[in-house]
C-alpha cells in the first residue's frame, strides 16, 4: 500500500505544481491568446485535480464547462477584440503617474500570509466539526434519489438551485444588455466537408451523453449543469459549424422559451410545494424522484440554451468588428 | 496491479507537463493549440488509467466529457480565433 | 500476476510509450506540421494501446464499450481538428518546414 500512497503524493504535487505554474503564466503572458489556451489547460488540470479529489461531479462540471466552453467562449471573445484593435494584454502603464509604486511586493507578502495562515490552521488545529455527510447519508432514502450530490442540490438545498438558474438568466440578459442590436452575420469561411463530417458525427453523439449524464445524476455522478453543458458545446459545433442560422444571435420565441424554461420550473415547483404543503421546495418522497428527474430536465434545456446563448453573442466577430 | 496504472498515470502526467511548456513558448498560435489539444488526449488516458487505480468509474464518464469538449475548443480555434501569423499577410 | 495482468501490462506500457513519443515529437519537431503528425500518433496509438490494455480489467462489457467510444470519439475528433488545423496553418501562408 505504501507505493500507492507514494504515487499518490507525487501524483498531487505534480498537479498542484502545475495549477499554480500555469496560473502564473496565463496571468503574466503578453499575448491574450496564449493566457486563454493556458486559462484551457489549467481547466485541464484542474479536471485531473478534482477527480483525485473524489469530486467526480466536479470534475464533470469542469470538464465541459473549464476546459471545453469557457476556452470556446474566450476564443470567440478574443475574435471581437481583435476586429476593434486590442491585440496586447499589456500596455504601456508605466508612464502613468503612481504606477511606478508596483504592487508586486504588497500582493507576495499576503499572498504568502494567507497560505502560511491556512497551513498552519491545517496542521495544528483539529477538525471540531464533521459537517452533514452523515445528516445527508441518514436522510438519503426520502430525497427520491440516491447520489448525495444531486439529494443536496435538487432536495434538500433545492432553493440554492432556484436561485442559481436565475443568475444564468440573468448573466445572459446583462450579456446581451451590452452589444448592439445584433445582424446575424454568416460565418466568414464555408465550413468544408471535414467540419460537416465531425460536426455530423459529435452532435447526435453529444445528445446522447448528454441524457446520459442527466438520466444517471440520480444515482452516480452527473446532473442538469453537467447535461447541459454537453448542450451547449453540441450547439457551439452547429454554430461553428455554420448551421446556426442565426437563431442564437437573434433568438425567436422558442429559443426565448427555452432561456426561461429552467428558472420557471423551479419556481412553478416552489409555488406548487409552497400552495399545496406550506413548505418551500418539499418534495412528497413518493415523487420526489420523479420531480426531481423533471426540474433536471428542465434546468438542463435551459443551461445548454443560456450557455450556447452567451458563445453566440459573440459570432459575429470579424467582420462587424464595431464593438459598443 | 493497481499501482502500476498509477505509475503510468504518473509517467503521462510527467509528459502532460512537458506539454505545457511548448504551450509557454507557442511560437505560433497553432503551436499553443495543438499542445492543449495534446493535453486534452493525455488527460482523457489518465482519466482512464485514475478510474481503474482508484476504483471510480464515474472517472471515465469525465474523460469522455472532456474528449467532447476538446473537440469542441479545437474547432473553436480554427474558425474564430486563430490570430493571423505575424510577418505573414493578414487574411483578415 | 494474473493471466490478465500479463496481457494488459504490455499494451498499456507500449500506450505510454507511444504518448511519450507524441511529447517529445511536440516538442522537437521544427514546424506545426510535423508536430501535428507527432499529435495524432498518441491519438491513435497511444490511447488504443492504454485503452485495450484497459478494457481486459474491464468489469462489465458496458465499460468496455465506453472505454472504446471514447477512443472512437478521440480518434475521430483528433483527425478532423488535425485536418482543420493543417488546412488552416497552410491558407495563411504557414509553410512547412524544409530542410
Amino acid at each position: 500500500m505504501g507505493a500507492m500512497t507514494l504515487l499518490g503524493w507525487a501524483f498531487d504535487g505534480l498537479v498542484g505544481t502545475g495549477l499554480v505554474w500555469l496560473a502564473w503564466r496565463a496571468l503574466s503572458s503578453p499575448s491574450l491568446y496564449a493566457a486563454v489556451v493556458l486559462f484551457v489547460a489549467f481547466g485541464l488540470l484542474l479536471t485531473l485535480a478534482w477527480v483525485r479529489l473524489n469530486a467526480p461531479d466536479v470534475a464533470l462540471a469542469e470538464a465541459a464547462i473549464g476546459a471545453g466552453l469557457t476556452g470556446a467562449l474566450l476564443l470567440g471573445a478574443l475574435a471581437r477584440l481583435r476586429g476593434s484593435g486590442a491585440r496586447k494584454a499589456s500596455g504601456a502603464h508605466a508612464d502613468r503617474p503612481g504606477a511606478r509604486i508596483s504592487a508586486w511586493p504588497l500582493a507576495a507578502t499576503a499572498t504568502l500570509a494567507v497560505v502560511c495562515g491556512l497551513a498552519a490552521t491545517l496542521i495544528f488545529r483539529e477538525p471540531t466539526t464533521v459537517g452533514l455527510g452523515a445528516e445527508v447519508t441518514r436522510n438519503l432514502p426520502v430525497s427520491g434519489v440516491s447520489n448525495p450530490v444531486t439529494a443536496v442540490l435538487l432536495n434538500f438545498r433545492g432553493y440554492d438551485t432556484l436561485l442559481e438558474t436565475g443568475v444564468l438568466l440573468l448573466a445572459l440578459i446583462g450579456a446581451r444588455s451590452f452589444g448592439p442590436a445584433i445582424d446575424y452575420a454568416p460565418e466568414p469561411a464555408p465550413a468544408g466537408p471535414v467540419l460537416e463530417a465531425l460536426a455530423r458525427f459529435l452532435v447526435p453523439l453529444a445528445i446522447l451523453v448528454s441524457g446520459y449524464l442527466l438520466w444517471v445524476g440520480a444515482y452516480a455522478p452527473g446532473g442538469a449543469f453537467q447535461a447541459g453543458a454537453v448542450l451547449a458545446a453540441l450547439g457551439v459545433v452547429l454554430v461553428l459549424s455554420g448551421q446556426g442560422r442565426g437563431r442564437m444571435t437573434a433568438p425567436g420565441l422558442a429559443v426565448r422559451f427555452l432561456f426561461v424554461l429552467g428558472p420557471a420550473a423551479f419556481v412553478i415547483m416552489a409555488a406548487a410545494t409552497l400552495a399545496l404543503q406550506g413548505r418551500l421546495l418539499e418534495y412528497p418522497p413518493a415523487h420526489a424522484g420523479v420531480l426531481i428527474l423533471v426540474l433536471e430536465a428542465a434546468a438542463t434545456l435551459s443551461i445548454g440554451a443560456i450557455l450556447l446563448a452567451l458563445f453566440a453573442g459573440s459570432s459575429f466577430g470579424k467582420d462587424n468588428g464595431t464593438g459598443p | 496491479m493497481q499501482s502500476v496504472f498509477l505509475l503510468v498515470a504518473l509517467f503521462l502526467l510527467l509528459n502532460l507537463a512537458a506539454g505545457l511548456w511548448r504551450i509557454a513558448r507557442g511560437p505560433t498560435a497553432a503551436d499553443r493549440m495543438l499542445a492543449a489539444q495534446l493535453l486534452g488526449t493525455t488527460a482523457v488516458g489518465i482519466l482512464l488509467l485514475l478510474a481503474q487505480a482508484n476504483a471510480m468509474p464515474a472517472a471515465r464518464d469525465v474523460a469522455l466529457v472532456l474528449a467532447l469538449l476538446a473537440a469542441v475548443t479545437a474547432v473553436a480555434f480554427v474558425r474564430r480565433a486563430w490570430p493571423p501569423v505575424e510577418g505573414g499577410h493578414d487574411p483578415d | 500476476m494474473t493471466p490478465i495482468d500479463l496481457l494488459s501490462l504490455p499494451l498499456i506500457a507500449l500506450g505510454a510509450f507511444f504518448f511519450f513519443a507524441g511529447t517529445v515529437g511536440l516538442l522537437r519537431f521544427p514546424d506545426v506540421y510535423t508536430r501535428l503528425h507527432a499529435l495524432t500518433k498518441a491519438d491513435n496509438l497511444g490511447l488504443g494501446l492504454i485503452v485495450m490494455g484497459l478494457a481486459v480489467h474491464a468489469e462489465s462489457w458496458f465499460v468496455a464499450g465506453e472505454l472504446f467510444l471514447i477512443w472512437t470519439l478521440v480518434l475521430v475528433s483528433g483527425a478532423s481538428v488535425a485536418h482543420l488545423v493543417a488546412h488552416s496553418a497552410l491558407e495563411k501562408g504557414i509553410r512547412p518546414w524544409e530542410r
